[in-house]
Parts: C-alpha cells; sequence; structure tokens
C-alpha cells in the first residue's frame, strides 16, 4: 500500500486554509501539531453525548465517561507498550510529568551532595524543575555537553556517571537539533549503577516508536498535542515500583482513599497522581489520536517523514548562506538554521507572509544556542502529512528572504 | 506583499546593514541593558548626559533587523535632543508602532521624522517588541537602572512594568 499523502490531508481540516492569501504551510510541527477529524470529532461527541465527571458518579454518563477515560489510559499503555495500564499517569503535559517526577522522586532521594544528570540539549522543561529541586536539596546539577554535530558526547556522559549520581534526565529526541540521543545504551550505562532513567519524549513521540519495556526506561513523558491530540494533557509513564514509592505530587480529590482530618490515606495508582478533576475529554482525545495513528501505517509515516527531512536537508544546503544546526548521524523531523546577514526573526516575518508557518528564536533551549554560539535560529519540523511541494515552497520563500535582504 | 515592503523598507534595511553609533560610549554616564526572552535581542544603550541634555547616545548588541535599525535610528535622532523631547518622541514611536495613529502611513506626527519608517511595523503584532526593545532600554538608561530591561515584563497595556 501506498503511503497515501492527498487521503491523509484530508483528514487534517486546518491545513485545507489560506494564510495571508497564500497556501498554509505548516512547518512547525515541533510546537504543535494539527488534530485529525477523528480527535476533533471525539471531543465533541464527548461534550455532545457523554460529558461528565469521572469515578464517583452513580449515574450513566458519568459512567461512560469514565469508561472512556479509563479507556484511554489502556490506549496510551498498549501505545507505548507498557506493563500495565496503572503505570500511566495522566497529566497536564510534558511539563507537568518531569515537575511530577523533580518533586516525588526528587525530594526524598536528593541530599545534600548528590546529583542530577541532565544534558546540554535539553528543553528548558527538562532543565528548570531539576533545577528548582537541586536548589532545594542541597543537591547539584551536571550536564552531558554535545559535540559540533549536536551529538551527546557519550564519553563525557560516562565521566559524569558517578556514584553520587541519583536520577539521569535526558531527551529522546532534541526539539532543536533532531537528535535522536542513544537512549538504550544510556539507560544500560545507568542501571549498571542502579541509576534510574527520566526520558523526555516529548519530541520523540511523534517521530519513533517508542517501547518502554524494551527500552527498560524508568519514566517516559510526553505531551498530547505533539501526538496530533489536544492541549492540556500529557502522561507520565513510571515503573510500577518507582511510582508505588513515591509520594503524591498534589493534594486534592480523587488522589485519597480516605480523609479525615487526622489523617489520609492515599489511592492506589495511578490515581494518587491525579488529584482533582483531570482533562477528561483531552485524555479520551489523546486516545482517539492513538486510535487514528493505528489506521495509518506508522512505519510508512515515519518513512516519509525521513524521505521529507532528507529532501529539505539536501535542497537547504545548497543555499548560499545557509548553516544547519544539528547534523546528527541519527536524526529526525528537525532542522534548525541560520542564514548569513539575516535574524532568524526576520526570516519568520517573511516566510509568514508567504503562508510559510515555522519557529523562530531560541525554542526554549538557551544553553544550547550558547554552545552552538547562535542567539537563536529559524527552525522547521516536518510532520507525516507535510509534502515535498511544501519544502519547495518554503525554499522558495527562503530566496525571498536573501532577495529583501540582499 | 505591499505589508513586507511597509515593514522592510530601505532606510530599515540600510540601519541594519550599517547601524549607526554602534559602538560602546566611553564617556557614557548612563547605561541600561535591555533583551527580548522570546527572540534572544540583546541590546546595550549608552548614554552621555549633560543635565537635562542627550550629549551623545550610542548601542551595541544583536537582534534582527527591525531591533536593529530601531536602535540604531533611534540613537540618530535622540542624539542632541533633551530628555523631554526624547520623551515626547518615545510616546509617538509608541503610538506608532502599536497602532494608536491610525492606520499605517497615516496622521504619523511630522516631529516623528526619519522614525516614520516604523509606521509599517503595526501591521506586524510579533515585531512590535522588536521595535520598541531599544527604547525601552533608552528609558532604563536615563534612569540608570542596573536590572536588564525584559521586552516579557511589559504589562498588558505594553509599557513595561515599573522595576524597582
Amino acid at each position: 500500500m501506498k503511503f497515501d499523502i492527498v487521503k491523509i490531508r484530508e483528514e487534517f481540516p486546518i491545513l485545507r486554509q489560506k494564510a495571508h492569501g497564500k497556501p498554509l504551510v505548516y512547518l512547525d510541527n515541533a510546537a504543535t501539531s494539527h488534530k485529525p477529524r477523528a480527535v476533533l470529532k471525539t471531543l465533541e461527541q464527548f461534550y455532545t453525548e457523554d460529558n461528565a465527571n469521572i469515578h464517583r458518579g452513580v449515574h450513566i454518563l458519568s459512567e461512560r465517561a469514565t469508561e472512556a477515560y479509563e479507556a484511554a489510559r489502556a490506549k496510551v499503555q498498549h501505545f507505548i507498550h507498557a506493563n500495565r495500564p496503572d503505570e500511566i499517569i495522566f497529566t497536564r503535559g510534558t511539563t507537568e510529568a518531569i515537575n511530577l517526577v523533580a518533586q516525588s522522586y526528587g525530594r526524598p532521594n536528593l541530599n545534600a551532595g548528590d546529583e542530577v544528570l541532565i544534558t546540554e540539549m535539553e528543553h528548558h522543561s527538562n532543565i528548570v524543575p531539576w533545577q528548582m529541586i537541586c536548589e532545594e536539596r542541597g543537591a547539584l546539577l551536571k550536564v552531558v555537553p554535545v559535540n559540533d554535530a549536536g551529538e551527546l558526547r557519550l564519553d563525557q556522559f560516562e565521566k559524569l556517571l558517578s556514584s553520587k549520581t541519583r536520577i539521569v534526565a535526558v531527551t529522546h529526541m532534541s526539539n532543536v537539533l533532531g537528535t535522536i540521543n542513544p537512549v538504550k545504551e544510556i539507560i544500560q550505562k545507568a542501571h549498571q549503577k542502579n541509576i534510574p532513567v527520566l526520558l523526555d519524549g516529548a519530541q520523540a513521540i511523534a517521530h519513533l516508536a517508542v517501547n518502554v519495556e524494551e527500552l527498560d526506561c524508568d519514566f517516559y513523558v510526553f505531551s498530547a498535542h505533539k501526538l496530533y491530540g489536544p492541549t492540556g494533557v500529557g502522561v507520565l509513564y513510571g515503573k510500577r515500583a518507582l511510582l508505588e514509592a513515591m509520594p503524591p505530587y498534589q493534594g486534592g480529590g480523587d488522589m485519597i482513599r480516605s480523609v479525615t482530618f487526622e489523617k489520609t490515606t492515599y489511592n492506589q495508582l495511578p490515581y494518587k497522581f491525579e488529584a482533582g478533576t483531570p482533562n477528561i475529554a483531552g485524555a479520551i482525545g489523546l486516545g482517539a489520536a492513538i486510535d487514528y495513528l493505528r489506521t495509518i501505517d506508522f512505519e510508512k509515516a515515519a518513512h516519509h517523514e525521513r524521505e521529507l527531512l532528507a529532501y529539505a536537508t539536501e535542497t537547504l544546503q545548497s543555499i548560499p548562506g545557509v548553516r544547519i544546526i544539528g547534523t546528527a548521524k541519527n536524526k529526525a523531523s528537525v532542522i534548525s538554521f541560520s542564514l548569513e546577514g539575516v535574524h532568524p526573526h526576520d526570516i519568520g516575518t517573511i516566510l509568514d507572509q508567504e503562508g510559510v508557518a515555522i519557529r523562530t528564536g531560541h525554542h526554549c533551549a538557551q544553553p544550547l544556542m550558547k554552545r552552538f554560539g547562535v542567539p537563536a535560529t529559524a527552525r522547521i519540523s516536518l510532520a507525516f502529512y507535510n509534502t515535498r511541494e511544501e519544502i519547495d515552497i518554503f525554499i522558495r520563500s527562503l530566496k525571498k528572504v536573501k532577495e529583501v535582504f540582499k | 506583499m505591499n505589508d513586507l515592503k511597509d515593514l522592510y523598507q530601505e532606510v530599515i534595511l540600510d540601519h541594519n546593514k550599517r547601524p549607526r553609533n554602534f559602538c560602546k560610549l566611553q564617556q557614557a554616564n548612563h547605561h541600561a541593558e535591555g533583551y527580548n526572552p522570546l527572540c534572544g535581542d540583546h541590546i546595550d544603550i549608552y548614554l552621555q548626559m549633560e543635565g537635562d541634555l542627550i550629549k551623545d547616545i550610542s548601542f551595541e548588541g544583536s537582534g534582527c533587523a527591525i531591533s536593529k535599525a530601531s536602535a540604531s535610528l533611534m540613537t540618530d535622532t535622540l542624539k542632541g535632543k533633551t530628555r523631554e523631547k526624547a520623551e515626547t518622541l518615545f510616546d509617538g514611536f509608541h503610538q506608532m508602532v502599536t497602532g494608536g495613529t491610525g492606520p499605517a502611513g497615516k496622521e504619523i506626527p511630522q516631529e516623528m521624522g526619519k522614525l516614520a519608517v516604523f509606521s509599517g511595523v503595526r501591521e506586524f503584532p510579533a515585531r512590535v517588541k522588536c521595535a520598541s526593545l531599544a527604547w525601552h532600554t533608552f528609558h532604563a538608561a536615563l534612569e540608570n537602572r542596573h536590572e536588564a530591561v525584559s521586552t516579557e515584563e511589559e504589562d498588558l497595556n505594553g509599557k513595561p512594568a515599573q522595576q524597582s
């Protein structure tokens, strides 16, 4: 079966619009991806037919809502190959999931002089939560550097992995460089020293087949909205034994078994970590996104993305003055670049006028910008609904930028 | 495409390429630093004040064409002006780029002079902060504020929040 791009694009109604009078070319998928009709329909259907609070009503709407919410959890479980549904915690997103681990795992396990090991290519959301808990506990944040291609320095990783390291937190795939990290090797090395590993899967989840059991990671986090699902909901996967030992992150309804003014006992997993009414529709919408992804051939979609990436890289490189930042051997779907004599912000504005949506700025990775000696970059990020023609439009528009600034 | 031409006028492109007063002012008695955390723009403004007179002014930093040209034209304009006149121009500039004076190219007060080339910015709301960074930083320099000015600390009215 051929990868039918026309049919796929029809499932994403937002792509049909014009921007500034030109066909929209959306190349900002690493910021957020668009939602297929199936997700939009599911959200509407939930609020039209099933809306109710979960885990507490005796009435039929609540039963249906609860069932759909828990079914979404099971879909996530199978999607990332977790052992059990109670290892899947719904959060507000990747950021909240990392904060949850930093607070609930970090606080009891970090003491003065202990270390948290992250990398130079982390998004701020995998830096700042660790910085905060390190400061509170008197622990140290250690950083694995990257080489000029934007690959992790594994030799440095091994050096920095010490008897004081309490947790390793690393991105599965960089949102700036596109680098896919050798996470299996990282996890093996850390586990040899009994150190748990958190993988930030915010980018990887939409481009790579993720199998948490095979990876043997201890925590895996991602957001629904980068996986063609709704905003405001994300996932923390954690190994059951670790989650069991961790104290709750937030207190409130649904996370308790019983409450008196003297003492509260907490609910079992996963509810212990889901205080308050969750983003019910969002979780169900994520489930719908996963269902949708099962209807397309994920391997073919990934192949299409790889072809686009190669094509975009090649054509970009042929433009004089373009410097691609992030040239790792193993990378996916993201190209950061600069254009000599033109600031990324100006590139972004001019491309926008051509209907081409890209991201410019520091991409929430200021330390990485510093590493590569740039204040900002322009970035295109692809999804499987993008086409070669769109890359051509992007390249033509970029030539226009050069004309304006000649 | 007329919009783009409004934004990237020749004068702006010229000042981007060859910024005026682009140096550190040795005799400066006022200085402030400004940055735009969203795009990484960074600017230093140096002032040599003699009483209420802006005897000399310069800037250094990195940023997009709009922010660089804005800083360049601002320094050109403000040199030799009084503090009071500068404040009036700041208000006028702010109104012009945020659309306070009507559609682009219209009703720009004569006194804005060359600064009128920035009237196209109002059609690009995402770029207003680029155009005004230099001015906010100049304002901070007048007060010799030590904390860097950030475009993200503006209140909802588009003016920088008062920093202690």
